[in-house]
């Protein structure tokens, strides 16, 4: 397909690529200067405890210390959805709550004064269960949330904000069932995302209320709306994202480090660095919301589901931002992947004794269909319906619709994403491989082979607003204005394809601005997967206007009309006649030409991704091994074909396959201490035990924008584990539905653990 | 590691990418204090940012430079260990006059062998190290050389790949 392009389906180096492999790219804590200071946080000990008293004079006292703050010193700069949560607080409400701030000459004096600092706390009661924190004699985090409910709705997106999926008649919909399970599922095991590099800010307060705040951000620019409102919506807030050492959603709650580092730079007058540390960024930084899922599904024989009905905690730690948002999303996105007209899906979400739950790839939607495909295979093994037939069928097709996250209902306009699926199950050979429920592909031994398979997709490829500006030069150059950090997906060089591509320049002579608040339009980010549609299309917009522009200005110069014009390597043209042309440069030197391109929201365009795994078993040890997977999707045009592959490999990390297999994040439910909080004890997968991935891509133009492309980088890591405990379950030939799978577990399952846990879940 | 610790007010030697160093010791910025890592020496004293701290605990192998031919995690390496040693880091590949890569840096290029790059230099050392020993490793022998770095984006693909190709070439 790529052939019809100049660059667009092209591999092209990524512009930073000479910076990333020599080490020259300069993350957040690569900026030096001058007379910069080192922030540090001091931290509660305790996971809810009232603050009686602190004294830091001895702290102040050190040499080098410039500043000690605590929640006296500090203005009222609150946090979160609805905002009731302060930067500093009399109350800490985990193990790891912000207690002081300290500024100092180095980051080690820092560290020292933390140690000078002496609290006296009131410790109260915690709660770690959100079923017992919704209890009446629970302990309660905070005023605004009564019984520890936090608000629903997320008032970004709207006063109908889906709170809930609420349609049909669901008595009427399991009246029509042929086989209704029912069942309590969970996804606790809270993975963080982990991008290496650590979370943190560095902060210039100018008086009497600016501030400067380098981010390490995908997506810069809202760090500047975030924080205007943490700050009270009087300080001018002017934000500059550099290269993100990945964040997989997880930097976009990034408030609470920018602000610490605000508040030092605004009492110390100096520019002030402050960078987590790595037990820091697993302890006290954003992870996975935890959920948990009573719920009841009716199905028809030939795989119709026809009800569906339950309750969904969500777990969000000591305080929401977006949970919110990622309860109406999730709730959105089930509907793409189940049709069903009975709906009575009633989230509830909660607030526990422990760090905050934020954005992570997946956002809600995994969450909620790894506990929902569990429940949906016990109806389908009664049924002995193939569960790769169920997803496929019950996927969204075009006419279908949904009711999205405004609480409005969107007709789905995109492609019918059945033939990548089928030629994704050809690829993994799922036909061979398939044996039926609960049991094994393949047996050797004490090792058993399963399979399972899984799908996920977001119509927020089209989500919220982008703006750009590409602004023409007379040398034949061009300038992209779109407030986007690199983090990893490669968009900031795919931005520069898509300009150069509308501009028929060669991809050098295009350039895009620092991701700077105070010289770019509104951009919402590369959040979820809209980077391709939503801020490819205001860049192809903006570029499309600037073009437009420069025929109307040189129309008259070649004797004909605007439209009889077009252009290749900063020549303007006459159609029919190449021969007749000018150079941009004949737009005169002392001019510059400056196109705008918006994008407006639009929600009836949804991803897809289904995956296919193969896990091998050791039913002595209980060892899963992960073999394969066959990720298909269909992504209408593909911009960049290793950045999509280096996304779609991605499915294995930052919270996603191996969240079923090894990955957790281990509380200590009776302190609140976090016990794996070092990448020591937090398992993650290393080149030795990389299994086999394909990725199937398909290429049916999408109406979407110019090039027809949608966005897919985010859900890689969705479909992956609930299809890991089916394949697993299916090898050992019982339910497994506890995430991860370790040993433990599977052999808990087999019933050959003598005094391991009982089998969770399940009717 | 062959450096020894030195004694107070000694100079410290340090041979960084072919450039020698004569760092005092003391706590002044541009000064080597007793508990000071070589990652932070390079960082924060010498400005080659390049070196990347992830873990600074010696876990995801982000820090690793070579030093006298075999990779160490600088974040748990004190400079004043490395008195007399010579130190290779991510800016040390390139050629210093022509600045033309390495080619095993260009092969990371070729083959998009990253998807954030934070933990690209240290995965390039890793290699780089392994190639040297061993010109023309097998793919196991690669991701077992590359065991103890962590790539959270999953470019672990594309960087065998990389690798695999740059030892072809040095073959
Ligand atoms: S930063 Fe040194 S091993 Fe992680
Ligand atoms: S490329 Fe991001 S961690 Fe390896």
């Amino acid at each position: 397909m790529g052939d019809k392009y100049r660059f667009i389906g092209k591999a092209t180096p990524r512009r930073d690529a000479t910076e990333i492999v020599t080490g020259g790219t300069r993350y957040l804590n690569d900026i030096q200067m001058p007379d910069m200071l080192y922030g540090k946080v001091l931290r509660s000990p305790h996971p809810h405890a009232l603050i009686k008293r602190i004294d830091k004079h001895q702290a102040l006292a050190l040499p080098g210390v410039k500043a000690v703050l605590t929640w006296e010193d500090v203005p009222d700069w609150r946090g979160g959805t609805p905002r009731h949560t302060r930067v500093l607080d009399r109350k800490v409400r985990f193990v790891g709550d912000a207690v002081a701030l300290v500024a100092a000459a180095t980051e080690g004096i820092a560290q020292e004064a933390l140690g000078l600092i002496a609290v006296e706390y009131e410790v109260l009661p915690a709660v770690f269960d959100m079923e017992e924190a919704l209890k009446p004699d629970a302990p309660q985090l905070y005023e605004e949330y009564p019984g520890n409910r936090v608000t629903p709705g997320m008032p970004f997106f709207g006063l109908n904000s889906l709170t809930e999926i609420v349609m049909g008649d669901v008595e009427q919909g399991f009246g029509q069932a042929d086989v209704i399970t029912e069942g309590q599922f969970g996804y606790e095991n809270l993975p963080n995302p982990l991008p290496p590099e650590p979370p943190g800010a560095i902060a210039l307060w100018e008086e009497p209320n600016r501030v400067t705040v380098w981010v390490s951000n995908q997506a810069s620019y809202m760090d500047k709306i975030t924080l205007y409102h943490v700050m009270n919506r009087h300080v001018e807030t002017r934000s500059i994202g550099g290269p993100c050492g990945g964040s997989f959603g997880s930097k976009f709650m990034s408030w609470q480090v920018q602000s610490y580092a605000a508040l030092l730079s605004r009492a110390t007058g100096k520019p002030v660095k402050l960078i987590l540390t790595k037990e820091e960024h697993l302890a006290v930084f954003t992870m996975r919301p935890a959920s948990r899922m009573r719920a009841k599904v009716g199905m028809k024989k030939d795989g119709t589901v026809t009800a569906v009905e339950g309750t969904w905690l969500v777990d969000t730690g000591y305080y929401s931002m977006t949970t919110q948002a990622q309860v109406a999303v999730g709730c959105g996105e089930v509907q793409i992947m189940v049709r069903c007209p009975n709906w009575a899906l009633q989230p509830v979400i909660v607030c526990t004794n422990r760090n905050a739950s934020g954005i992570v790839r997946g956002f809600g939607g995994q969450e909620l269909k790894c506990m929902l495909i569990p429940l949906l295979s016990l109806a389908m093994e009664k049924l002995a319906i193939d569960p790769f037939e169920f997803l496929k069928k019950n996927y969204v097709k075009p006419g279908d619709g949904y009711v999205w996250r405004d609480g409005n209902w969107y007709t789905y306009r995109g492609v019918d994403y059945a033939a990548a699926m089928e030629k994704g199950a050809r690829t993994f050979g799922w036909k061979e491989k398939w044996k039926g429920w609960l049991k094994p592909t393949a047996i050797n031994g004490a090792t058993r082979r399963g399979v399972g398979v899984g799908v996920h997709g977001n119509a927020d490829i089209g989500e919220d607003a982008s703006e750009a500006y590409v602004r023409l030069h007379p040398d034949g150059t061009a300038m992209l204005f779109s407030c986007v950090t690199e983090h990893g997906t490669g968009q900031r060089s795919n931005f520069i394809k898509m300009v150069a591509e509308v501009l028929q320049l060669p991809l050098e002579s295009v350039s895009l601005a620092p991701a700077d608040s105070l010289i770019n339009p509104y951009e919402f980010g590369p959040a979820g997967s809209r980077g391709t549609y939503a801020i490819g299309a205001a860049a192809i917009r903006a570029a499309e206007d600037a073009k437009g522009k420069l025929f109307e200005l040189l129309a008259p110069l070649l004797k004909t009309r605007p439209e009889e014009l077009d252009t290749a390597d900063g020549i303007v043209f006459v159609k029919g006649n190449p021969e007749q042309k000018i150079p941009w440069r004949a737009m005169s030197i002392d001019r510059t030409i400056t196109g705008f391109g918006r994008f407006e929201p639009d929600y009836t365009l949804s991803n897809c991704m289904m995956s296919f795994v193969e896990v091998e078993v050791d039913t002595e040890t209980g060892k899963v091994t992960l073999l394969r997977v066959v990720n298909a999707t269909d992504v209408g045009q593909v911009i960049d074909p290793p950045g999509l592959a280096g996304q779609l490999n991605g499915c294995l990390g930052s919270g996603g396959i191996d969240s079923a297999i090894f990955e957790e994040t281990v509380l200590d439910r009776s302190t609140g201490h976090i016990l794996n909080a070092n990448l020591i004890d937090y398992k993650w997968r290393t080149f030795p035990e990389l299994p086999t991935i394909d990725n199937v891509v398909m290429e049916t133009p999408f109406p979407s924008h110019r090039f027809h492309a949608v966005g897919v980088g985010e859900i890689a890591t969705s479909p992956g584990p609930s299809a890991i405990l089916m394949a697993i379950s299916n090898a050992i030939g019982t339910w497994l539905h506890a995430y991860p799978a370790t040993p433990e577990r599977v052999l808990a399952a087999l019933g050959t653990l003598s005094h391991g846990e009982k089998k969770r879940g399940g009717a | 590691m062959h450096g020894q610790a030195i004694e107070k007010n000694n100079m410290l030697h340090l041979t960084v990418n072919g450039k020698r160093y004569a760092l005092e010791q003391g706590s002044r910025s541009d000064q080597v204090a007793p508990e000071h890592t070589l990652a932070y020496t390079l960082r924060e004293t010498l400005g080659l940012t390049g070196t990347k701290v992830s873990c600074d605990e010696g876990a995801c192998g982000a820090c690793t430079v070579i030093m006298d031919g075999k990779t160490i995690l600088s974040c748990m390496t004190l400079t004043i260990e490395c008195d007399g040693n010579s130190i290779t880091t991510i800016e040390g590949l390139s050629d210093p006059t022509t600045k033309k890569l390495d080619p095993l840096q260009q092969a990371f290029i070729d083959h998009t062998a990253f998807q954030c790059g934070f933990c690209t230099p240290g995965m390039i050392m890793s290699a780089k190290a392994l190639l040297r020993e061993n010109p023309a490793p097998t793919e196991e022998e690669v991701k077992e050389a590359l065991a103890g770095n962590f790539c959270r984006c999953i470019s672990h693909y594309h960087v065998v790949k990389a690798v695999m190709a740059a030892s072809v070439k040095s073959r």
